[in-house]
């Protein structure tokens, strides 16, 4: 049954995607919001808004309950969880099966499944797809020598229990181990209470490709990879499509391989796989799939032209997926920068004013996507991301200068922007020569490197 | 007398974490630099410091609760 009242369960820029693509399918759009989200763009654009909670993102975009309640009083036939809060809590989405509501995303099992490290990496190696050499899930101290002198060093040692970036630890020989591996336990043991550890090969200085999914349940196609090796404490800040170090047969077995998955579990949706990227050998490794829309997806949206937001709420009402592989091209290169409220001239310290005036990029290849509007105050309480500049052109060279071009003509008053940063990028010519990878931003930063722009960035 | 205001918008802190005791307790000296609390602001969090030395009467807002920039956070005797 298509859906036909979306409630869209988070704030900002993906809000504002989310509700523009369920009007243009006809979708009558529920916008939820916290007490401090009353005057956001997403809830004067939805057809009606719903208060979830307070300010805290935890008494209103990830309190379950409360986000369930507003959408049965709202008669809501399907929830949307854009990125980040609940979008991947196997949880919430279980919640939203089981009051017979559609989650606009896999089902809680496979998220589940693609959410547990060693569970993935299991599927992604029964699939046939390339992970990184690595324990075969969690061992104690002693196993990790054994099974470090069979992948070979340098190793990370990981804690098996643990998220994110938390506890990682890079020994590059033999000795190293020896120290680090007790210590990882230790401080895995007082974190999570668990001490099991994992071990992988490190791959030093990888660049980050991912490849963006779509699946109905059944059938999955690729809609080609995205780039995101810039980036800082973790956070992507610039990302492009394609992927300019690829040639076009690794391009093409890495596709192939992330369909592989997404057919493997039955994937519904929108999905990426991550992969490290290892330049110098020309291979990469499958390292996790994040099982909701991203933050960048439009890039992939202008070479490809495929609308991924409409197609994941078409595919999630049950309808089979509208393309055929071969029915997705690419043409051109597209890029997208994040602009976040922050001063990048003071470490990036958070900078929530108020908008004074609006100026939004535009033009042929141009895209803003973004829920501020003149007089907005900023709310402190979320994420800074403001919104994000999508230029596409014919040629990367010529899509950074439509970049430079859009940053330049675009106006946000009255808060501070990271876009001196992005215009200092566009200006290097190691990012001119696409020369980076995910260990390349920080150090550049720390060198100066946008503070020596400074004057001439603009 | 002299209140301690908030630098930024955001929700202000009276611990280092939930688990540990505020930072400053009522008839505690204050000397400048001191750390009374925290506001978080998108995510990151920010020291709140005292410019003035003092004894610490207590704070003007709860814990964890929004504040504004120039919003009152304790005050000093």
């Amino acid at each position: 049954m298509a859906i036909q009242r979306l409630f869209i369960a988070n704030r900002g820029e993906i809000a504002v995607r989310v509700v523009k693509a369920a009007k243009t399918l006809g979708i009558h759009t529920i916008q939820a919001h916290s007490e401090a989200d009353t005057e956001m763009l997403a809830v004067k654009l939805a057809d009606e808004a719903v208060c979830v909670g307070p300010a805290p993102s935890k008494d209103s975009y990830l309190n379950i309950s409360a986000i369930l309640e507003a959408a049965k009083a709202t008669n809501a036939d399907a929830i949307h969880p854009g990125y980040g809060f609940l979008s991947e809590s196997p949880a919430f989405a279980r919640t939203v099966e089981e009051a017979g509501l559609i989650f606009v995303g896999p089902s809680a099992d496979t998220i589940e499944r693609m959410g547990d490290k060693v569970a993935a990496r299991q599927a992604a190696e029964a699939a046939g797809v390339p992970v990184v050499p690595g324990s075969e899930g969690r061992i104690d101290v002693s196993e990790a020598l054994t099974v470090a002198k069979k992948i070979g060093y340098p190793v990370m040692i990981k804690a098996a229990a643990g998220g994110g970036g938390r506890g990682i630890r890079i020994a590059k020989d033999e000795a190293e181990l020896k120290t680090l591996a007790p210590q990882a336990k230790a401080e895995a043991e007082a974190a999570f209470g668990d001490g099991g550890l994992y071990i992988e090969r490190a791959i030093l200085s990888p660049r980050h490709i991912e490849v963006q999914i779509l699946g109905d349940g059944e059938n999955a196609v690729h809609c080609y990879e995205r780039e995101c090796s810039l980036q800082r404490r973790r956070q992507k800040v610039w990302e492009e499509a394609g992927a300019m170090c690829l040639d076009d047969e690794t391009r093409e077995s890495l596709c192939t391989s992330a369909v592989a998955l997404a057919k493997a579990v039955n994937y519904r949706g929108a999905g990426t796989l991550e992969y490290l990227y290892d330049e110098a050998a020309n291979e990469f490794y499958f390292i996790e799939m994040n099982t909701r829309i991203q933050v960048e997806h439009p890039v992939t949206e202008m070479v490809t032209g495929v609308d991924l937001v409409a197609e994941m709420i078409k595919v999630c009402g049950g309808a089979k997926l509208s393309m055929t592989q071969d029915e997705i091209e690419r043409t051109g290169h597209a890029i997208e920068v994040r602009l976040c409220a922050e001063d990048p001239f003071m470490n990036f310290m958070p900078w929530p004013g108020v908008v004074s005036a609006l100026k939004e990029p535009s033009g042929e290849g141009v895209r803003f996507d973004h829920f501020l509007s003149e007089g907005y105050q900023i709310p402190p309480f979320y994420d800074s991301l403001l919104g994000k500049v999508i230029v596409h052109a014919d040629t990367r060279e010529a899509a950074i200068d439509k970049l430079v071009m859009a940053l330049e003509s675009m106006e946000i008053g009255g808060t501070k922007t990271t876009a001196p940063l992005h215009l200092a990028l566009a200006a290097d010519p190691e990012v001119r020569k696409g020369a980076f990878h995910t260990q390349w931003l920080e150090p550049w930063l720390e060198a100066g490197n946008l503070s020596a722009t400074k004057g001439d960035a603009a | 007398m002299s209140a301690i205001q908030s630098p930024l918008p955001g929700t202000f802190y009276h611990k280092p974490s939930p688990e540990e005791p505020p930072f400053k307790a009522p008839g505690d000296k204050v000397a400048v630099g001191d750390q009374i609390g925290l506001v978080e602001v998108m995510k990151t969090f920010i020291a709140v410091n005292s410019e003035v030395e003092g004894t610490f009467k207590g704070y003007s807002v709860e814990d964890a609760t929004p504040v504004t920039a120039g919003a009152v956070l304790a005050e000093l005797e």
